[in-house]
């Protein structure tokens, strides 16, 4: 875990708003605006945020569907910020997505044969066991039947569908996956099922993941390192146990805070707990000057609309914790958004 | 949260769904039980050792749908059997009628110009009838003007798809100033005064071309005006289809694959879009099959003495008083296989895409 396989560094998407008859540009949403993250060789790198964050956005740039405004990034010490499709060709097999809706991700009117071979097609690897073969074991390695070839997805369950998806992925055998919210369209039975395989699958293969999620528990399950984003920018980043232990950032304080707890005997202290933020998340299009979250932090104070807090090592944290903010939590610190205990009843 | 034990067992994932024994319900079950009960539970289920599990491919669903709707079912066999009659022309004049420019004054009323005997002069010999003064064959006028209306109306909504299927995928898919462009010209034909603009252009194109007879180079202007006219209409649904697929991400996943544009299109939006063509090609023959008879009737079609429907509405005119049946024969055939066309292409488009209703 020390070569770095994916360099992000600065990494900016903004899709311009346009209006008129001459497409003036009259804004743009900045989706991502200027990420830096390191993805090591072999880990799993969780992302998480809320929706509209920029997480998916962030995703699609790592495997280059979309080009970079600004910024760079680097795979395997090669720069693809601004490959064109056909430099991007042979990378592509080294850098694999699976996507988030089962029902869409699939051509519906393809056999799963031809979904699967797809990859192989396209980048005309040589399958020595012969085409077919080579589908069959992918879907025995995803846990679906070798006779299910000749099927479509619409008689597949939504589960089913994420484990073709996943198999169209590895059939490159791609060293880096982006699973943009893998599980987050199927039922909690089905998501464990999928989160172990994906498991199983990175053992086997020496896979490194980006996991994007919404689903905090999902991800301190897979991660071992997890970035926190907020409004296209990356508010926190530390190792799993670190960052769920000790959030350091209001916002990832907020976010570990709403996790539903199931146990009832623990809900209350969590009701109590509970960090409630006030106001909606500002538009990425005119995000807050300064620090992005000040609109709805407890903590903000003059100088965080002024400067933009720099993502680097606060207080006494470890290396490879780094915090985008200019107060942040110490432990049993008072937060002020909490509940009063009064109150729950 | 996640300590259930590593399985790849995929069988709880289908528990629950219906079994696939639905489909055997009467013509009365829903046309979506297809759709909701795949069969996926039962391949696993089954052991491996068992026959290779064929899927059902979404134009099997289709046939399936299409088999249980009988008013579809209908039109389609008098579609079919329109086609069969178009080409065998020759043989079934040859067979049951006179050559359809052959005149036979003998059935004809001297005094009056009105085929003798009764319903315009229907016999076994006449099966249709004659025509008034002339006494030409209704039947062989009826055949061969199937084979001019069938022509027309199909090549043109071949030319109509065509166009419409290249035009609609390109602004559908590139988008930007394409789709500006194809979309502003779109909404100018449909605008354009369609037939006043074919009374126009068929005045001034020469009669015989490209060494084609009267009949047939008619047949090719014709084609080419309402097919031309007829793009936009397939056009709209092909662009505004295109426009939600390409968001789908299955487009993203061919991408990040590393295909082409050419392949995106071809393999991944096409198959897609076939569905929505087929109906609306379906759906603009018997549109096109009017729009003949129209500028026939109008003298600008099909050129006389060449037999076609429209033309021969066109001289029932002067003489329907008196002889009412050589109106109501062209008429009811157009009648009739215009509404053929029409419920087969609705049942159609219910077979492939019940949600579309």
């Amino acid at each position: 875990m020390s070569e770095n396989l994916l360099e992000v560094t600065g990494l900016q998407k903004h899709f311009p708003i346009t209006k008129g008859l001459f497409k003036r540009q009259v804004g743009a949403v900045r989706a991502v605006d200027g990420i830096d993250l390191t993805v090591q060789a072999g880990e799993t790198l969780g992302l998480v945020g809320e929706s509209g964050c920029g997480k998916s956005t962030a995703g699609r740039l790592f495997t280059r569907i979309l080009e970079p405004t600004a910024g760079k990034i680097v795979f395997e010490g090669q720069d693809i910020s601004h490959k064109s499709v056909t430099q991007m060709r042979p990378l592509r097999r080294d850098v694999q997505m699976i996507f988030q809706d089962p029902y869409s991700s699939l051509n519906p009117r393809h056999t799963i044969g031809t979904i699967i071979s797809a990859p192989l097609q396209i980048q005309n690897i040589p399958t020595p066991q012969g085409l077919k073969t080579a589908v069959q074991e992918l879907l025995e390695l995803v846990g679906l039947s070798p006779e299910h070839y000749n099927r479509y997805p619409h008689e597949f369950s939504g589960g089913q569908r994420q484990r073709i998806g996943i198999a169209r992925a590895l059939a490159l055998r791609p060293k880096l996956i982006i699973a943009d919210e893998p599980v987050s369209a199927l039922d909690v039975s089905i998501q464990a099922q999928v989160v172990n395989l994906l498991e199983d699958l990175q053992s086997e293969f020496d896979l490194t993941y980006v996991f994007i999620a919404h689903d905090l528990s999902v991800v301190r399950h897979i991660s071992d390192r997890v970035a926190v984003m907020y409004l296209g920018k990356v508010m926190e980043i530390a190792h799993r146990d670190d960052l769920y232990k000790n959030p350091r950032h209001p916002y990832t304080v907020a976010l570990m805070s709403a996790v539903p707890v199931p146990d009832p005997v623990r809900r209350d202290r969590a009701q109590r707990d509970r960090v409630l933020l006030t106001g909606d998340v500002p538009s990425p299009i005119n995000p807050p000057s300064g620090c992005r979250f000040r609109t709805r932090c407890w903590k903000a104070q003059d100088i965080c609309a002024v400067e933009e807090p720099p993502l680097v090592r606060r207080l006494d944290d470890p290396d490879g914790h780094l915090t985008a903010c200019h107060f942040p939590v110490v432990e049993d610190e008072a937060v002020a958004g909490r509940k009063p205990a009064t109150i729950n009843v | 949260m996640y300590h259930a034990p590593v399985t790849v067992d995929s069988r709880c994932a289908v528990a629950g769904r219906g079994p696939a024994k639905q489909m055997s319900l009467g013509p009365e079950a829903s046309v979506t039980d297809d759709k909701s009960a795949p069969t996926a539970d039962a391949a696993d289920v089954r052991g491996p050792a068992e026959k290779v599990i064929a899927g059902r491919s979404l134009k099997q669903i289709a046939w399936r749908r299409l088999k249980k709707d009988k008013v579809a079912i209908g039109g389609g066999v008098v579609v079919i059997l329109l086609v069969l009659v178009a080409i065998l022309a020759p043989v079934l004049v040859a067979l049951l009628g006179h050559p359809p420019d052959e005149y036979h004054q003998d059935q004809i009323d001297a005094t009056f110009g009105t085929p003798k005997g009764s319903f315009g002069g229907i016999s076994s010999d006449f099966i249709l009838g004659v025509e008034p003064t002339s006494g030409r064959d209704v039947f062989s006028r009826i055949v061969y003007g199937a084979q001019t209306s069938l022509t027309v109306a199909f090549l043109s909504a071949l030319v109509s798809t065509i166009l419409g299927v290249i035009f609609g995928l390109s602004a559908g898919f590139l988008g930007g100033w394409v789709d500006a462009v194809i979309s502003r010209v779109m909404d100018f034909l449909l605008a354009f005064p369609q037939l006043l603009f074919s009374i126009a252009l068929v005045s001034v194109v020469p009669y015989e071309m490209l060494g084609l007879n009267a009949r047939w180079s008619r047949v090719l202007v014709l084609v080419c005006v309402i097919g031309f006219f007829g793009w936009p209409y397939i056009g709209r649904i092909v662009r505004g289809q295109t426009l939600s697929l390409r968001e789908r991400e299955f487009v993203e996943a061919a991408r990040s694959m590393g295909a082409r544009s050419p392949r995106i299109l071809v393999r991944e939006l096409l198959p897609n879009l076939a569905a929505p063509i087929l109906v609306y090609t379906t759906l603009i023959i018997p549109t096109n099959i009017l729009t003949e008879a129209a500028l026939s009737f109008l003298g600008v079609g099909i050129p006389p003495p060449n037999p076609s429907w429209g033309g021969m509405l066109s001289d029932a005119v002067a003489t329907y008083s008196i002889s009412p049946m050589y109106m109501i024969i062209p008429g009811a055939t157009i009648f009739i296989t215009v509404l053929a066309f029409n419920l087969f292409g609705d049942g159609l488009r219910d077979a492939l895409d019940p949600k579309a209703r």
